[in-house]
């Protein structure tokens, strides 16, 4: 038994307080992580900006072929597989666990084809010649920025199907409940939606004109 | 989030050394392993300090043994200017980070936050000893920058760039041990950050029966409060570090401008702003001053208004200043960064809230003052200390009304008008809160009662030791006394010098003061006098329980809450003046 459920337990029995959030401690804490996280990013985001608008040379390389069409296969990727969450989420609420652990790994599933695609792509570009230090086109922050910015993305994803394929097993073996699930499922719709900020911020800015 | 510990059924205490006093899931355990650990870095940043004080009057002057430290840093023992710096980088790093961040907050808070609202742990105990450890591994690589072949980092606390950012080539200490420094703060981050999430979900999630928001003490309240600060304000710095390590490790240059030249070497560096490093650090860095302060406030509000034996004026003015100062430090940042060569206007759009925010300190003062006065206050070490911190807040918040305003800043800015300035409100006046602190709980903790004359002894010799410090300091910036200068022996400073070594002298007495402290702490853990339950007649949940605490806290039971924890001034059943939290009985005021 978790404290978590310590805190549930206590709550129901009405020996405690109630949270004013009427969520367990466990979901609490992914969303105060979220919010942290979401600053994290905004910093990263706001010296991103705060470079490029301070560089006269700012590189526009992305063309629409294969860079623009490639980042909006990882983005239908990645939103689809916010619905799989959703869907995994669903079954795990009514209890259906071979399904939910089923659209668990479709998720993460098609978290690895997004983290590949993103790995390819940034193959792609250091095959161009763009270092974190330099790159062939203009400013050498934008090499600095792409690979931080995104890199810092992918750890996110790459930590997300780590993280839901070990709560989908403990949670095919007992150990876990639907709320883990569902609180692991907050976090994957938080990476989606920071990739939503990824996108016109760090692609379709500096599309080739 | 792997928290499938038996805590639930864990009401048996840990018997092997390991898990009870190493990598003890006890927050008591942790919460004095938080002290000791700003135990041993206020030591060793005070000793830094008296380095730093003995060199600024006696530049020429060897210090025996000091080549021990740093045989590049001080040849034949007398410190060179860049060991100067780098001793004051590590004194301000650990003292911000690991005293004046660890004491108030996360010793105390981690001993008391969960007891205070009747609860036997935190909510994810296996978490709070995460962040001990991480905390302590941040310690271990910042104090390895002592031990690299360059030294310690002469940036700095505040780390600023280009200086930080360019690598060997900006001076000793700037090769590995700058790295050093932005791994460690990186790390002490990330523990921050944990502490920060269990301290909020502790807050919201465990309260006992009938301890609604607004019955948790003031100090339970200030803890809070103060987590969601960290919670968003360390969000920031870790990014920062992280691009600063990048322009360090990885040739990056987010932070180091186009054709800089630095000892003679064009750095191979292009199109970053050293402004940048600035607005991301302030960022962090204000709120920081506030999660130094405000647990400090809150824990004096505890003292006083059990020393005084009436509530305060308003407790919920209090809690809604705290939570005004907390959201209103993230809008002021740009008030360190006057003279920075940011566009003038910012300094306009900065300086208004930083007066703004003048409002509710100086509401939380009046709050205290009005309180104090006609009252009979009980005058114990603790009770002083808590006096000395309300005359250290208002000494150091007066010379802020000066430094918020730029036409005023920029002639102040660089000078010592703004270390003594920083040094009392948010320093000394800190440290009073933990003082106080330390002499309030430490019957709870450790069982023993400290000795009250020592005490009492202590905060006099602390009191005028640190205003005969600090107070100079105002007097020497004004006179035009430059910040981080080593020595003031050939130029205009010259007639400034005997009053830097009257601050020597009094920086080296109140450091002595402070060893009748540490014997108190030391001799009455073991031969003070027995402490009973509640010694203070206070009214919060803490003293309600055996001292020092059982393992479970509360022996497995859920204690049930009746009045919010200012009740005094009446008459109980037993005939005493106050009534407990948990006492059943009617209170007159009806809370």
């Amino acid at each position: 038994m978790s404290e978590a459920s310590v805190a549930v337990g206590g709550h129901a029995a009405g020996m405690m307080e109630a949270s004013p959030f009427a969520i367990p401690s466990k979901k609490l804490v992914m969303w105060l992580f979220i919010i942290s996280d979401a600053v994290t990013f905004g910093a990263m985001l706001f010296a991103y900006g705060y470079v490029r608008n301070a560089s006269p040379d700012w590189p526009h390389p992305f063309q629409f072929s294969p860079s623009i069409v490639n980042v909006m296969l990882m983005t239908f990727i990645l939103v689809t597989s916010s619905l799989t969450m959703l869907i995994a989420v669903n079954h795990a609420k009514t209890g259906n666990k071979s399904m939910a652990m089923r659209w668990t790994y479709i998720t993460v599933a098609l978290g690895l084809v997004f983290a590949a695609l993103h790995i390819r792509e940034w193959m792609g570009m250091i095959g161009q010649g763009v270092r974190p230090f330099q790159n062939p086109w203009g400013a050498s922050l934008f090499g600095a920025t792409f690979f931080s910015i995104t890199g810092l993305h992918l750890l996110h994803v790459v930590g997300g199907v780590i993280a839901l394929t070990v709560v989908a097993m403990r949670y095919g073996r007992g150990r876990y409940t639907g709320d883990d699930i569902e609180i692991w499922g907050l976090y994957w719709h938080f990476v989606d939606l920071v990739w939503m900020f990824v996108v016109p911020l760090v692609y379709l800015l500096n599309v080739a004109r | 989030m792997s928290e499938v510990s038996s805590h639930a059924v864990q009401h048996q205490a840990p018997t092997g050394f390991i898990r009870k006093h190493v990598f003890s899931l006890d927050h008591k355990v942790i919460g004095k392993q938080y002290y000791a650990l700003a135990l041993v870095a206020v030591v060793t940043g005070m000793m830094l300090s008296w380095l730093m004080r003995i060199h600024l009057v006696w530049p020429n002057a060897p210090i025996p043994g000091l080549h021990f430290l740093s045989k590049a840093g001080a040849p034949g023992n007398v410190m060179t200017p860049e060991f100067y710096l780098s001793l004051m980088t590590m004194h301000g790093t650990l003292m911000v980070f690991f005293v004046l961040t660890n004491a108030p907050f996360a010793a105390f808070g981690n001993y008391f936050l969960p007891i205070q609202i009747g609860a036997e742990d935190m909510a994810f105990p296996r978490f709070n000893m995460m962040s001990f450890w991480t905390t302590f591994l941040a310690f271990v690589v910042l104090m390895a920058a002592f031990f690299v072949p360059d030294g310690p980092p002469i940036a700095g606390w505040t780390a600023y760039a280009p200086l930080s950012a360019v690598g060997g080539d900006a001076g000793p200490g700037e090769a590995l041990g700058q790295t050093l420094w932005g791994v460690s703060i990186f790390i002490f981050c990330i523990a921050s950050l944990l502490g920060a999430l269990n301290f909020i979900a502790t807050t919201l999630d465990l309260r006992a029966k009938g301890m609604t928001l607004m019955r948790m003490p003031i100090c339970t309240w200030a803890w809070f409060i103060t987590s969601c600060i960290s919670l968003l304000a360390f969000a920031v710095l870790m990014p920062a570090c992280l691009l600063l390590i990048l322009d360090r490790v990885a040739g990056t240059s987010f932070f180091i401008p186009s054709n800089l030249v630095i000892s003679d070497r064009l750095q191979p560096h292009s199109g970053g702003s050293p402004l940048l490093w600035q607005h991301l650090f302030w960022f962090f860095g204000h709120p920081e001053v506030y999660i130094a302060i405000l647990p400090a406030m809150g824990i004096v509000s505890h003292i006083l208004i059990n020393s005084m034996r009436k509530p305060l004026l308003s407790a919920k003015v209090i809690i809604y200043c705290m939570m005004g100062i907390g959201f209103m430090s993230y809008m002021v940042w740009g008030h360190h960064m006057f003279v920075s060569g940011m566009n003038p206007f910012s300094s306009l759009a900065f300086s208004f809230p930083t007066l703004m925010i003048t409002i509710p300190a100086t509401l939380m003062t009046l709050i205290w003052l009005g309180s104090l006065y006609g009252s009979k206050l009980r005058i114990t070490a603790a009770s002083l200390f808590a006096l000395g911190f309300l005359s250290m807040f208002v000494s150091g918040g007066v010379s802020g009304f000066f430094l918020a305003q730029p036409a005023i800043d920029i002639y102040l800015h660089a000078t010592y008008f703004v270390v003594g300035h920083f040094h009392m409100v948010m320093g000394v006046a800190a440290i009073f809160g933990v003082f106080a602190g330390t002499y309030f709980w430490f019957p709870k903790m450790t069982g023993h009662m400290m000795s009250e004359s020592l005490g009492k002894l202590h905060f006099w010799g602390t009191f005028i030791g640190t205003y005969c410090i600090f107070m100079p300091f105002h007097y020497l910036g004004l006179a035009g006394n430059v910040r981080r200068y080593s020595a003031f022996t050939d130029d205009f400073l010259v007639p400034l010098i005997p009053l830097h070594k009257f601050i020597t002298y009094a920086a080296l007495f109140t450091g002595a003061v402070q060893l009748i402290f540490l014997f108190n702490l030391v001799y009455s853990r073991f031969k003070g006098a027995p402490a009973p339950d509640n010694p203070w007649e206070c009214t919060s949940l803490e003293w309600t329980m055996p001292s020092p605490p059982p393992f479970d806290n509360f022996g497995g039971k859920h204690p049930v809450v009746y009045h919010d924890p200012y009740q005094y001034g009446m008459t109980n059943a037993a005939g005493g003046d106050y009534i407990m939290q948990t006492s059943p009985e009617a209170s007159p005021t009806g809370d």
